[in-house]
């Protein structure tokens, strides 16, 4: 039995590693210096997606991320570490969309792909911790979703058996294929790259980065397709406008506010036996500890 | 235009009660249906709701709709989104909270995406406010300010949905106030029949299996926290934390950096991508205090920073600042918590 896999990925600023260079001196943050990295809750969906293929040979795991050309980044890294291929959504009509205006653009996507068994991805991405497009594709395809999946147990070509970890259990459910499957960070790591697919795809290019490639690598693209990372436009997934970018998005943004630390007044101790007790002390008379 | 339509939140109900982030959106809602001049509704959808709506009422319901079924127990994300959407075409709330929980992070997209309304999820604040569209400059009434944090913990924006309704939000549990409305309060109840709401169709996943099982580490609850970063060095000097956690009836918590450092288990992350902590203490031990770790105890009442960097940024936000190596102060607190604690 082989299977279709897509593995819906993204590629996010890390909004984990806000270090001190990355902050202005007003306090706020300095988009620009934080690197654009795989998203966490994808990599363990990529996991789960490689582990499927392990036990179905034949079977296909293909990345499809939306965002700017630059995204093909993280198709290669999921080639390097087991993908057969990925395709980058990417079109300026698509930019600023809400959430709903993203899963209609991917659902159309999806579907250009014809036949798929199973749709996995990260649970929400990092810079929105939203969570929501995963459902809201599966709704557009008017499939199944499975949400906080932990673990895949069982899959056929009918049913897909998941180990859900929700916030005080766990659940196993059925649901039948396709469907699509978000999982959890507390899902296995996602496998390291391998060296051998490092050489193999080291000169994957997508048709923005071949534009600027020497004619060598060109011919190279030419001679082997895999190497292709595809860009789709709005257009060629059949998106209508009226649905996508700013103006297919129900949710406006009406402000933002930069979060600023404001010091408190904190009292310093030294490492003085005497100001240590009498930290405690107090601590214990206002009923803090104890 | 003024809207007046209803405000309504799906409750959750498990085991004969309703949950607490259900009655905090009432509490919630009253006061936000109370400033549009329009009623609180609350859905139920589930099996064996006899009585639910007596726990409704005090918090403010006005109208309880409950749809009764043994399949649409124990939830699954079709039937109860299925219900949510022919309802809403019925009655068009102009406002529908959920709580940020599995079940409402599920439900709300797939309603949501159906009814292309928009959603804002794990919003912090609601308020009610006027918009004007800068681009059109078409002005909106009343619209629902839907806050919440993004970008990491980094910003926070105000998200509004002029256009589509119902405008929808999901809230984390213990974010909003859970509050008694009148004890006394009654509405009414609308039963609906299930079947006219959801097909059999909808009923797709089956559910193998269902169990308790508490994450092992319970840090969220814990009143007081030790948490080590970094800058503890090694694993070994991690222990000194549960020393002093044992000693003083704390949990222990650990930053990113020292979980990827292998010094402490995933499970105890605190910060933007593990767990978000408000106890009454929390003592940061060798922890620099990146903005994602802040960002998941800012909240705590009292903070001390433990650091041999005085200029560490946690410092800003702490109440006493202890200048020294962890590992030496760290066994001192120990030694006069036991020497005053009787």
């Amino acid at each position: 039995m082989s299977l279709n896999i897509i593995v819906l990925a993204k590629q996010v600023p890390d909004t984990r590693n806000v270090g001190k260079d990355a902050m202005k001196e007003d306090g706020t943050i300095n988009r620009a210096a934080l690197p654009a990295i795989f998203n966490p809750e994808d990599l363990n969906a990529l996991e789960q997606a490689l582990r499927i293929k392990d036990a179905n040979p034949g079977s296909t795991v293909t990345i499809l991320t939306m965002g700017l050309p630059r995204a093909s980044e993280i198709i290669r890294e999921a080639m390097y570490r087991g993908a057969d291929g990925g395709v980058v959504l990417t079109d300026r009509v698509l930019g600023g969309a809400d959430t709903l205006a993203t899963s209609y653009s991917l659902a159309q996507a999806v579907k250009k792909f014809g036949k798929y068994d199973i749709i996995l991805g990260g649970r929400q991405a990092i810079d929105g911790d939203t969570a929501q497009v995963g459902p809201q594709i599966a709704e557009k395809l008017g499939i199944p979703q499975v949400t906080y999946a932990e673990e895949i147990l069982e899959i056929n070509d009918k049913n897909v058996v998941v180990k859900r970890r929700l916030e005080n259990g766990v659940e196993t459910v059925k649901a039948p294929l396709p469907c699509v499957v978000t999982v959890n960070g507390s899902a296995a790591d996602c496998r390291p790259r391998n060296a051998m697919r490092i050489q193999k795809y080291k000169y994957a290019a997508s048709t923005s980065e071949k534009a600027n490639l020497p004619e060598k690598q060109k011919e190279l693209l030419e001679k082997r397709p895999y190497l292709n990372i595809n860009e789709w436009s709005a257009a060629y997934v059949d998106a209508d406008p009226t649905q996508i970018g700013m103006p297919g998005s129900p949710t406006k943004v009406k402000a933002i506010e930069n979060v600023v630390f404001t010091a408190k007044e904190s009292l310093c101790l030294d490492n003085d036996d005497t100001q240590i007790e009498n930290l405690i002390k107090e601590l214990i008379a206002n009923h803090t500890i104890g | 235009m003024t809207d007046k339509n209803n405000l309504i939140v799906y409750c959750e109900f498990d085991e004969g009660k309703v949950a607490d982030v259900s009655l905090e959106l009432l509490t919630k809602g009253r006061e936000l249906a109370d400033k549009l001049g329009v009623k609180l509704e609350a859905v139920v959808i589930g099996d064996k709701l006899d009585g639910v709506e007596n726990q409704l009422f005090p918090y403010g319901a006005d109208v309880v709709y409950k749809v009764a079924d043994d399949r649409l127990y124990p939830y699954t994300s079709n039937p109860h989104a299925s219900v949510l959407i022919n309802l809403f075409k019925e009655i068009e709330p102009q406002i529908c909270l959920m709580g940020a929980t599995c079940i409402g992070r599920d439900l709300g997209p797939r309603v949501s995406s159906c009814l292309h309304s928009g959603l804002t999820a794990d919003c912090t604040s609601l308020e009610i406010g006027d918009h004007k569209d800068p681009k059109t400059g078409k002005e909106y009434q009343n619209l629902l300010y839907q806050i919440r944090p993004a970008f990491g913990g980094n910003i926070v924006a105000t998200i509004v949905n002029p256009e589509c309704r119902p405008q929808m939000a999901t809230v984390r549990e213990g974010v909003m106030k859970k509050e008694v409305f009148d004890a006394n309060h009654k509405g009414e109840v609308v039963e609906l029949d299930a079947s006219k709401y959801v097909s059999p169709e909808e009923f797709v996943i089956e559910i193998l299996d269902r169990h308790i099982e508490k994450s092992k580490v319970n840090i969220k609850n814990s009143p007081i926290i030790v948490a080590g970063g970094y800058g503890m060095g090694s694993k070994e000097n991690f222990e000194l934390l549960y020393k002093l956690a044992e000693t003083i009836g704390a949990e222990v918590g650990a930053s990113r950096a020292a979980v990827d450092a292998g010094f402490c288990e995933h499970d105890r992350q605190i910060g933007q991508t593990g767990v978000t902590v408000r106890p009454k203490l929390y003592i940061a031990c060798g922890i620099s205090g990146q903005i994602q770790h802040i960002a998941g105890m800012q909240e705590s009442s009292i903070i001390i920073s433990i650091n041999n960097d005085p200029e560490a940024p946690i410092n800003a936000i702490a109440d006493y600042v202890i200048n020294g190596n962890a590992e030496d102060v760290i066994p001192k607190l120990i030694k006069y918590y036991k020497k005053n604690s009787k």
